[in-house]
């Protein structure tokens, strides 16, 4: 069996928070990712659901390089992303690009998207001018811009364009990954269906790997192939989309799908229905993070593993 | 780029004293040093003596041409020695954090706490008076608010996210400073150089002042105000063009500095077509 495109290991990343105490002796861990293993195959996009600061972010910047895990392997095609065999910054960057939340601070205001553009190419050795102009060229058509829109700067945009633009930024080294950091959240509703299906068409098109964050779970019920929810550090709940959206084992999960506006249950005359059936229960067994106690960030999680509940299917589950 | 009023007075007046530096051997109707005659002395101005003349009889509107030529070295070269510390320190600090970015604000903390003309004062003991130790004094003092500025820029930059972006193409750490930080925080930068270039006019005026910078009899604006001081009830053109002089170029660096921020925003700027 070939290795996976993407394997995240056993990750852990764990910040040290001074402060607190006299002297700020009183040091304590925040325990931000804990031991969060996945796999992403070619063509398939994950996506990582879960509310602010339950470490979704920590993990994309640990894939990036941009964050040191504590503990865990990230593996791209078998070889180390982390720790002693890791690679440099420029031979990550033909594995791993990024498309940023928000497209006001993603792009340079001082340079123009041919600079934005052609300075990555130029750095991994790209050099004749026409094959910089002509990937410039097609990479912008790819994106639904027009080349001579190359001469502009950032400011000249609107912010769906922009967002074309950190596209296309982000696949012009032709990366075989792409993260999407909440990739529309920060665009007016009516552009992001457009930038949606922008992105899947050059999934298609190009063969991507996308691995999106998100707390949006309406696009990622419409982009997501297999869906990781994620909680204080921990994935509670994965499994193919339609397992998470149509049975959703845990609890947590039941809340943010039941945070999607739904205009039919709204409308339904007989009032407040629940959408699932009633919890599954496990004997000896309860669902880790089911709100019987409250979560610290400073201690690490007791112990719990992840269960297998049907197929492609698995939920976080502690003994009782 | 447009440039505003503010700009174009500032550019005007920074360009008249950069002129007269430049063209004061030609211009000057008489020499600064020699043609000194105490048969005129502490003529009111006229027709010969635009300015009037001093108390040794030389020409007051000739020795200002001359003094510019000081005057602009002085804001220029020190505060491209100061920017030129400020923005590496700073920049590699707030870039890098840790024990450099530790170090680099105490260094910056020590400067601020020591009174800048002091401390120039200082360097200038131990190197002597001169233009050229001048320049180092004024270079090596003036660096901290420029640091402080660069650091604190570099770290509201770093989170941006065509900085990261820029890390996950693969930019080394100093191509990253250069290409997306720098450029982006010239706008502030600019200001402060041409702020501490007036600044530093006057700190040569008042190093002069003191006797610690340009020698007499050679003339700058400043030691041509030490020797007017005596005189001011009696020849008072004698310390009032000189000031007028230092005034004007130090308005002039800082409307230049104000309007280069203003069309450096790039929100301001069009494209050609």
């Amino acid at each position: 069996m070939t290795a996976p495109l993407l394997q995240v290991d056993d990750l852990h990343v764990r910040f040290p928070i001074s402060g607190g105490g006299l002297l700020g002796t009183g040091k304590r861990v925040l325990h931000a990712v804990n031991g969060i293993s996945f796999e992403l195959a070619k063509g398939e996009c994950l996506s990582i659901v879960g509310e602010s600061g339950c470490g979704k972010s920590t993990t994309a910047l640990s894939i990036l390089g941009l964050q040191t895990p504590s503990e865990g392997m990230i593996r791209y095609r078998g070889q180390p992303l982390t720790g002693p065999g890791a690679p440099g910054r420029m031979e990550r960057a033909k594995a791993v690009q990024m498309v940023f939340q928000d497209p006001y601070a993603s792009l340079n205001p001082r340079q123009s998207v041919r600079t934005s553009l052609a300075a990555p190419l130029r750095l991994h050795g790209v050099t004749a001018a026409s094959e910089i102009e002509g990937r410039i060229e097609a990479m912008l058509k790819n994106v639904g811009l027009t080349p001579e829109q190359a001469a502009r700067y950032p400011h000249e945009f609107s912010g769906g364009q922009r967002q074309r633009i950190g596209i296309a930024r982000a696949l012009i080294l032709e990366p075989e990954i792409v993260l999407l950091d909440e990739p529309v959240s920060a665009l007016d509703v009516s552009i992001r269906a457009q930038i949606i299906n922008l992105l899947l068409d050059l999934q298609e098109k190009l063969g991507l790997s996308y691995l999106m964050i998100s707390h949006d779970l309406s696009v990622v019920e419409h982009m997501s192939d297999r869906v990781l929810v994620m909680y204080f550090g921990e994935v509670v709940e994965e499994g193919g989309w339609r397992n998470i959206f149509e049975a959703p084992a845990h609890p947590y999960t039941r809340r943010l799908i039941a945070a999607i506006p739904d205009p039919a249950a709204a409308l339904d005359p007989t009032g407040k229905q629940d959408r699932f059936a009633d919890l599954p229960q496990f004997t000896g067994r309860r669902f880790v993070s089911d709100g019987s106690t409250s979560p610290d960030v400073f201690t690490a999680p007791a112990l719990s593993e992840l269960v297998e509940i049907g197929e492609n299917h698995r939920v976080r589950l502690a003994s009782a | 780029m447009r440039f505003g009023f503010n700009f174009w007075l500032g550019a005007g007046l920074t360009v008249l004293v950069i002129l007269a530096g430049i063209l004061a051997p030609w211009i000057a109707p008489f020499d600064p040093v020699l043609d000194a005659d105490l048969m005129s002395s502490e003529l009111p101005p006229d027709a010969t003596f635009w300015f009037g003349t001093d108390a040794q009889g030389r020409d007051v509107y000739t020795r200002i041409l001359y003094g510019a030529q000081i005057s602009l070295t002085v804001g220029i070269v020190s505060q491209v020695i100061n920017s030129m510390i400020g923005i590496t320190l700073g920049m590699t600090a707030g870039y890098w954090g840790g024990w450099w970015d530790d170090l680099v604000n105490g260094l910056t903390n020590v400067m601020l706490a020591i009174p800048s003309l002091i401390f120039a004062l200082a360097v200038m003991a131990v190197l002597g008076p001169g233009l050229p130790s001048l320049l180092i004094a004024l270079g090596l003092t003036n660096w901290s608010w420029t640091c402080r500025i660069a650091r604190s820029s570099t770290l509201s930059l770093k989170s941006q996210g065509y900085v990261q972006a820029a890390q996950t193409l693969g930019y080394g750490d100093l191509r990253i400073m250069f290409t997306q930080i720098l450029p982006n925080m010239m706008g502030p930068i600019l200001v402060m150089a041409t702020l501490g270039m007036g600044s530093a006019v006057l700190s040569e005026a008042a190093l002069s002042f003191l006797g610690l910078g340009i020698q007499p009899p050679f003339p700058s604006w400043g030691s041509m105000l030490t020797d007017a001081r005596q005189l001011i009830q009696l020849a008072p053109w004698v310390a009032i063009f000189p000031g007028l002089a230092i005034f004007l170029s130090v308005l002039g660096f800082n409307l230049l500095g104000d309007g280069l921020r203003d069309s450096l925003d790039p929100h301001m700027r069009t494209r050609k077509p």
